[in-house]
């Protein structure tokens, strides 16, 4: 089992035949994902290698059954794309883009209450269940397939760190995303740790969040409410200096709000063993979670 | 981005929004010019600096005569301000917005931000005006009022309505304070503000509504639709090194430490400055290469890092993704090469080409120390700050 996306998820690539989209729509295909289409609006009829290509979502979905959509369309136009492959009903849709402006995040977000699509992201890795499907742009050498461990997180290169040192561990992944780290998002901690714990085989999660906003002690309070497998969580930018935002749009310490001290306390008040240094991560998950 | 008060000013007159009269001035000559012009005294003479706290630190001063405006400009143009914001170095003044002064009968708080939380714009309103807002927040949160406005709807009137009689606004007030706060939210909007403050906003004697201070902040991410706005960047109120890193896409914050590092990616940045502390040394920057690093930006990178004089060794923490590690390596060597790495560096790379990688930086006849994972380098880089 896995959350999210399996080996039956149909994806599509809107912004396929740009330099990112290609690059990374073939590193997909070759870890196992069935990519069974592309939107390029005024490219319809063309092919990126196997993969055809449509001129709008709803012509993708019509032709290919697709379920899920990889963004990556630039900034000024990624919202629109997000609500474009949430009106044709795609179910999934994982936008990697960094930088949309958050008042187009915010319209996107109110757009999609009430409708049955699920967003992960912006400016995220995206989403992988190791062995069977990779949605996103992380490696995807570093993952072990067939469980039993959950990874969420706020971040791209931290979450590649913590799910290498897992597998280091011999601890392999059920699903691993990552949520984005833009101030306004769509799939939120809370959402992932529910799934994670409904899933059969997840038996620990690893949560990775950082300074700025307040999920992650929304996040430790759900646990404490409702999860009852063990959690491991790690909050970077301890040293971080307040006010300035730290590459992440998201990641900036606003007066007493956001801070990692705060995160952290919350953390563990709510039961979840806290990592308190990244270098030890990987042991810490062994002796949590057993091999 | 932060833009000046003066400048602020220049957007509310856009939008109606009701200033007091006055204009910027960068010498005493055209502070005592702008003084005569606006018919009376007082008037108001306030240092033009990114950073609030300017009154507590002396940079905001009333003066009641053209002389005095002389003497009052020439102590604040040329100061070195130092406030809660500044940091203790200060900030040097080169300008002053020399104003009217006013008959302030109540002084209210407004601003307006993105929650995160809600994905909506909220207003954020008291009575306790002029005051230091987190403070208000803190001790008496029964003064602040909040509205939460769904941007796809926009703002309604009642939403004015509601902060409005909240406020406690006389009567013949309601009406320029509904408008205002509408005007201002078209502002946010229109310009993809993150943050819109008016502290105070003041009710004159003969009850005119005053935005009496103004701080615009912009969504980096939206500048690409707002040239205007960019014609407001000050580079005198940036680092010059964060000024240099930007140039080359570079995402690189000045600290007080003296380790200096690279990493790709924020998340694992942010972990990276943290970690070096823990190993009992301390970060002297924050720089984010990015996922799409080229061998070019590497060595700006570097070049950036060296011209801190703090810095008494480099960690290059890299986990390849889409930035390939012997893409990096070649950065690396080039830029020892091209401009002479003068401290100790220790590399960490794992992930894509990381083998290529390796053996670039091993058959470069550099002089790099190479760590196997992340603790090691910690330790490593640690080890040899403290010498």
């Amino acid at each position: 089992m896995s959350i999210f996306v399996n080996k039956n998820t149909r994806l599509l690539v809107q912004g396929i035949t740009g330099k990112e989209g290609q690059f990374h729509t073939r590193q997909c295909v070759a870890y196992g994902t069935k990519v069974v289409a592309g939107v390029t609006p005024g490219k319809a009829g063309q092919k990126m290698d196997d993969v055809p290509v449509f001129h709008t979502v709803k012509d993708a979905v019509k032709a290919t059954g697709a379920n899920c959509s990889m963004i990556f369309v630039p900034p000024p136009f990624a919202a629109d794309a997000i609500m474009e492959a949430a009106d044709a009903g795609v179910e999934m849709i994982v936008a990697i883009t960094e930088g949309i402006p958050v008042m187009d995040m915010m319209r996107v977000k109110n757009f999609l209450a009430g409708k049955t699509s699920r967003l992960i992201g912006p400016n995220c890795p995206g989403i992988i269940t190791p062995g069977e499907c990779k949605i996103g742009i992380m490696p995807g050498v570093i993952h072990k397939p067939g469980g039993p461990i959950g990874v969420v997180s706020r971040s791209g290169t931290l979450t590649y760190e913590v799910v290498h040192q897992l597998t280091c561990q011999g601890i392999g992944q059920t699903t691993c995303i990552g949520i984005g780290g833009d101030p306004v998002n769509g799939t939120n901690f809370i959402d992932c740790l529910d799934a994670f714990q409904k899933d059969s085989e997840t038996t620990g999660i690893v949560m990775v969040g950082e300074i700025g906003g307040t999920a992650e002690e929304e996040a430790a309070e759900f646990i404490k409410q409702h999860v009852t497998k063990p959690v491991i969580g790690f909050i970077a930018g301890l040293t971080a200096p307040p006010g300035r935002r730290m590459g992440h749009a998201g990641a900036i310490i606003s007066g007493s709000s956001g801070t990692g001290q705060g995160k952290i306390a919350a953390m563990k008040a709510c039961g979840i063993t806290v990592c308190e240094n990244l270098g030890t991560l990987g042991e810490l998950c062994a002796s949590v979670f057993g091999k | 981005m932060k833009i000046h008060e003066y400048q602020a000013k220049e957007l509310f007159k856009k939008y109606n929004i009701p200033i007091p009269e006055g204009s910027v001035a960068f010498s005493v000559a055209e502070a005592q010019t702008v003084a005569e012009k606006l018919g009376g005294y007082p008037v108001v003479v306030k240092a033009q600096i990114h950073a609030g706290g300017r009154g507590k630190g002396g940079g905001v001063k009333l003066a009641g005569s053209r002389e005095e405006v002389a003497v009052i400009a020439g102590q604040i143009l040329g100061m070195n301000l130092i406030t809660h914001q500044t940091g203790p170095e200060g900030r040097l003044v080169k300008k002053v917005l020399v104003e009217q002064g006013l008959n302030i009968k109540k002084e209210l708080y407004l601003s307006i931000i993105p929650d995160r939380g809600t994905a909506t714009v909220v207003i954020i309103a008291s009575e306790a005006g002029g005051m230091d807002i987190e403070a208000v927040a803190e001790k008496t949160p029964e003064k602040i009022i909040k509205v939460y406005i769904n941007p796809l709807v926009g703002i309604q009137a009642y939403h004015c309505r509601e902060v409005a009689y909240g406020l406690n606004l006389a009567p013949e007030t309601i009406r320029p304070f509904t408008a205002l706060l509408s005007r201002l939210y078209a502002l946010f909007v229109d310009y993809d503000c993150s943050l819109l403050e008016i502290n105070p906003l003041i009710i004159t004697a003969d009850q005119a509504v005053i935005a009496l201070d103004g701080k615009v902040n912009f969504d980096d991410s939206a500048l690409f639709r707002h040239k205007d706005v960019m014609a407001y960047r000050d580079l005198d109120e940036e680092n010059p090194l964060e000024v240099d890193a930007s140039n080359f896409n570079l995402n690189y914050i000045a600290l007080d430490g003296n380790v200096g590092n690279m990493v790709n990616g924020a998340g694992l940045a942010m972990a990276t400055m943290d970690i070096i502390k823990q190993a009992g040394a301390s970060p002297a920057n924050f720089l984010d290469v990015g996922g799409g690093a080229n061998a070019e930006m590497v060595e700006n990178g570097f070049r950036i890092i060296l011209s801190d004089k703090n810095v008494k060794g480099i960690l290059i923490n890299i986990f390849g993704g889409i930035l390939r590690c012997d893409i990096l390596a070649e950065g690396v060597v080039q830029a020892a090469r091209k401009t002479g790495i003068t401290v100790p560096v220790v590399v960490r790379m794992e992930g894509t080409n990381v083998e290529e990688g390796r053996r670039i930086l091993s058959e470069s006849g550099l002089n790099l120390t190479t760590a196997v994972d992340l603790k090691d380098a910690a330790q490593k880089v640690a080890a040899i700050v403290k010498g």
